[in-house]
């Protein structure tokens, strides 16, 4: 029996193979990468750049460097003397903005866990079916959703010409263009968002646990509020996150039902590189959006890193 | 206590009330849209009075020109960017799944998923002033082409999903055992891995459309002139005074998307 | 001839690393039933995989026909693998899954197209050619993945576990199958399984194999009768250990002296132990008991008596503590004599009991 002990060309070979496969394996990725890197990333840059340059007359910007735009965000500066005084105008389209936000997901939250609960109870027939159902509107127009919403509820529209028809009203309640247009569209458009990670995230649920909860005399509120919720923290945050953030940058929602006098923070970003023809303010806008992302961001990394994993 | 003997007959996946609010969001997310077509076919052109039955508003919306124009220009612009972005998708899921992390991996992974995360109002607006630079700094400008290579970048992250889930539930000793069977890797992938990686890559084509077609902010802010697209064309048509023509155009797009939606949904069930 | 020098396996690095292989070598003969035997984790799969070509060996040579192939990629290597869990193409036929092979190699259509007839015929699935693999059952498609494997008459065929899915008496005939299909194509096989009773019946020769490293290489017969050490004893059917020292040496034997004072002529295998201790391997039937005690080399009370059907297994207590286990067959006239809570001697014939090595 001959036994050599010859190590080299084998591995050799094997990893010379393997070292091919990677680097197939980054050229395969590369063409993706160039594309969304040159107009995907280099496109972001290019605006932080433009929110430390000046606006030219006609839109676009022009040297110098500086930092007016991100001065103009809360302060205007007197023609003549230049003082400067504190305008809380775009401020508080951000808060505005953030309140729409916020009670956006806690409204969704508030509707969606149940129906995410309902549905992961279902036998799997029927679950897809309802997942289905809701996957729908999920990948629906936005822009023609929301302008169904909106000639529902604006004053020659079907719900002012309901009431009225039925007697219950004598004019129209004015509903376009409050505030309670604006949140309704946002409920509206993205509650999807909220229910499928939320179901997601409780179809993976344990029932046993909820068995064993009862079986320790727990009521039905317990058992929700003690076990369920906890466990179905990660789709909680995740279904959070993607309510929160799309509805704090949202536009075409506040662009239809807000009319310009309840802006938020998307119209008027567009509105800078609009009509308002000041380049350097909307990219200021638009990187103070985007840092108010990264710190939700942020915070749901921090949240479900330091999770337990549930086996 | 009473409770034992009760307990074990209930659902103990019940929860008063949920079925309700199910029902009540389903409402909700259905209401608004069911309105919406169900006026479009009203024949009187009220629109707070359901009169009778008509397609005339559908009529009208297929017969008018600029309507067209819009469809087409929809349809070269998402067509392409589904094309691209799916070819894109598909290479990168390739290179990013199924073998042990290579380095930059998931620097890679992010910058593909980016889109998602951006607002949607600040990437316009990032890609406006991408392009007016291009055009006015190197003379540059791809006309409708722009549209396109804009809405390539946020439609490859969603072609990737549902392509990289599919290569990741495939059976890896397949390609073994093509392998075994005298194939080289190209033949492996030709023969086995992308015939079994087809449903996964029309369902992530179908979103990548979807995506496309549907898109609004993206557009409205890059367009230039002449390439008004569907949702652009709706837009402009709510400055006029509101027909139920609108209602007609507004309920094709909805078809539209819902009929990917079921395709997408039916090519998933029959890999089953 | 399939030769394999030498070979090791470590996966990983540093303190981390993990040694699957040790010191593997072994010579496998042309159309020889060659069956690697041994516990999950032996390193078994690790090493038909690396004679697939889908596992390198950190060192040492493994040379085919005297052509050195393990430097090449498996579509290089003449060698096809029946898989596990099969691994049938799910979007082919089964006529196509067979044909793919032959198709990668280059054959012209005539050739597949006649060669998958003689295939089909082969494994007796000719009527279910057409159907997709996901509409055939387990033991239909692991007859469709051995088919696949031998259509492009490889010089070596390597079977990973292939019965271990299958119910008791498909097994049974999948055995004498696989049998009658390495003798008809003439194909070397290489089996892995760890049933042992598998190994036993269809092997030409086995490799018991443990935690890495190779214990014995033989034929059934020898590995059973002769078992070379603690483990491959215990491995193999079953076996009784008796604690024994050696008075005299004779020629491949020795007289040892058991603990109840009693002496026995035992076999010893080439390589005689210096020890005087030694352990001896005796198998339930090479045993028997008669009721009552002084009669035999040991002394015991009976602690059980199980009916197995085809035999029965008695169980004895030797006085002194160790358990043995006596088996015989149950023939028509047999007749119960042996009870519970029997007094009973132990009667070992000469040149039954082995020494082992050990």
């Amino acid at each position: 029996m001959a036994v050599i002990l010859d190590p080299a060309p084998a591995l050799q070979a094997a990893s010379l193979r393997e070292r091919l496969a990677v680097r197939v394996k980054r050229l395969l990725t590369l063409p993706a990468l160039l594309v969304i890197g040159i107009f995907g990333i280099l496109p972001l840059l290019i605006i932080v750049v433009y929110s430390f340059l000046t606006a030219a007359p006609y839109g676009g910007v022009t040297l110098p460097f500086s930092t007016d735009a991100y001065v103009s965000f809360l302060f205007q500066q007197d023609i003549f003397d230049g003082t400067l005084t504190f305008v809380p105008d775009y401020l508080l389209i951000f808060l505005r903005s953030f309140i729409y936000a916020v009670a956006t997901t806690f409204i969704c939250l508030l509707l969606g866990f149940p129906t995410a609960y309902f549905m992961a109870t279902r036998p799997p027939s029927q679950r897809s079916l309802w997942v289905l159902l809701i996957t729908i509107p999920f990948w629906s127009n936005l822009l023609v959703r929301t302008i169904a919403i909106m000639l529902i509820i604006r004053d020659q529209g079907l719900l002012n010409g309901l009431l009225i028809k039925l007697g219950l009203l004598h004019r129209p309640i004015v509903m376009l263009y409050t505030d309670f247009a604006v949140v309704l569209g946002l409920l509206y458009s993205f509650l999807p968002f909220m229910v499928l990670p939320l179901f997601s995230s409780l179809e993976k649920l344990d029932f046993r646990l909820v068995e064993a909860g009862y079986d320790l005399y727990a009521t039905r509120w317990q058992v929700l509020r003690r076990i369920v919720i906890p466990l179905a923290k990660p789709g909680i945050v995740a279904g959070s996150l993607l309510v929160f953030i799309p509805a704090l940058g949202a536009y075409v929602t506040p662009l239809i039902l807000g009319g310009g006098i309840h802006m938020m923070i998307g119209d008027l970003i567009a509105q800078q590189f609009g009509s308002s023809r000041d380049w350097p303010l909307g990219a200021a806008q638009a990187l103070i959006l985007m840092a108010g992302v990264i710190v939700a961001l942020f915070f749901y990394v921090r949240n479900t890193a330091g999770k337990v994993q549930h086996g | 206590m009473a409770e034992p003997a009760q307990r074990w007959a209930i659902d103990l996946k019940h929860q008063p009330g949920f079925k309700g609010v199910a029902i009540f969001c389903l409402v909700i997310l259905y209401a608004p849209i069911a309105v919406l077509a169900l006026f479009s076919f009203n024949s009187s052109d009220l629109l707070t009075q359901l009169d009778g039955l008509s397609l005339r508003w559908y009529g009208q919306a297929l017969w008018n020109g600029d309507f067209y124009d819009a469809a087409a220009n929809t349809m070269i612009i998402s067509i392409s960017a589904t094309i691209t972005s799916t070819m894109l998708a598909t290479a990168a899921a390739l290179g990013t799944t199924r073998s042990k992390p290579w380095r930059g991996q998931t620097a890679a992974f992010m910058v593909i998923n980016l889109p998602l995360m951006v607002p949607e109002i600040i990437t316009a607006v990032a890609t406006l002033a991408f392009f007016s630079l291009l055009a006015s700094l190197l003379r540059i400008d791809f006309g409708i082409g722009n549209l396109i290579l804009a809405h390539t970048v946020f439609c490859v992250p969603f072609a990737y999903m549902p392509i990289r889930a599919r290569l990741e539930d495939m059976d890896v000793t397949l390609e073994n055992a093509a392998a075994d069977l005298y194939a080289t890797p190209w033949n492996a992938f030709k023969r086995v891995t992308l015939p079994l990686l087809l449903p996964g890559i029309s369902a992530g084509a179908a979103l990548a459309f979807i995506v496309s077609f549907d898109d609004f902010t993206i557009t409205q802010l890059v367009a230039g002139p002449g390439q008004t697209t569907l949702p652009l064309y709706i837009w402009s048509q709510i400055r006029r005074p509101i027909t139920p023509e609108l209602n007609a155009m507004c309920s094709i797009l909805l078809a539209v998307s819902i009929l990917f939606v079921l395709a997408s949904y039916l090519i998933a069930r029959k890999r089953r | 001839m399939l030769e394999i020098g030498n070979v090791e396996k470590v996966f990983g690095q540093g303190t981390g690393a993990f040694r699957a292989l040790t010191e593997i070598s072994l010579e496998i003969r042309t159309n020889e039933f060659f069956t690697l035997l041994g516990p999950s984790g032996c390193g078994k799969t690790t090493l038909l995989r690396m004679i697939a070509g889908f596992e390198h060996p950190t060192s040492g040579m493994i040379k085919l026909d005297g052509e050195d192939i393990a430097a090449k990629p498996p579509f290089q290597r003449p060698v096809n693998t029946v898989f596990q869990n099969y691994a049938l193409f799910p979007h082919m036929s089964v006529a196509g899954n067979i044909a793919f092979g032959l198709e990668m190699l280059g054959r012209p259509k005539g050739e597949v197209a006649a060669t998958v007839g003689d295939m089909l015929r082969l494994v007796r699935m000719e009527e279910l050619k057409d159907r997709k693999t996901s509409q055939i059952s387990g033991g239909q498609q692991q007859r469709v993945a051995l088919a696949r494997a031998l259509a492009p008459r490889p010089k070596v065929l390597l079977l990973d576990e292939p019965l271990s899915a299958l119910d008791l008496k498909l097994r049974k005939e999948m055995q004498i199958e696989l049998k009658r299909l390495q003798h008809e194509t003439g194909i070397t096989f290489v089996f892995v399984t760890h049933d042992q009773e598998e190994a036993l019946t269809m092997s030409d020769r086995i490799a018991v194999m443990s935690a890495g490293h190779i214990l014995q290489v033989g034929t059934p017969r020898q590995i059973y009768d002769h078992p070379a050490n603690r483990f491959v004893a215990n491995f193999i059917g079953d076996t009784n250990f008796l604690e024994g020292r050696i008075v005299s040496r004779g020629a491949g034997g020795a007289r040892v002296e058991l603990a109840s004072k009693a002496m026995i002529e035992a076999s010893l295998p080439d390589g005689a132990t210096t020890a005087d201790a030694v352990t001896l391997v005796v198998r339930p039937e090479h045993a028997w008991l008669v009721p009552g005690a002084g009669q035999g080399v040991l002394d015991g009370v009976i602690d059980n008596v199980v009916y197995l059907g085809t035999d029965t297994h008695v169980h004895l207590n030797v006085d002194g503590g160790a358990a043995f286990i006596v088996r015989r067959q149950n023939r028509r006239d047999s007749v119960e004599e042996l009870a519970p809570g029997m007094r009973a001697s132990l009667v070992i014939p000469d040149g039954l009991a082995q020494i082992l090595r050990d």
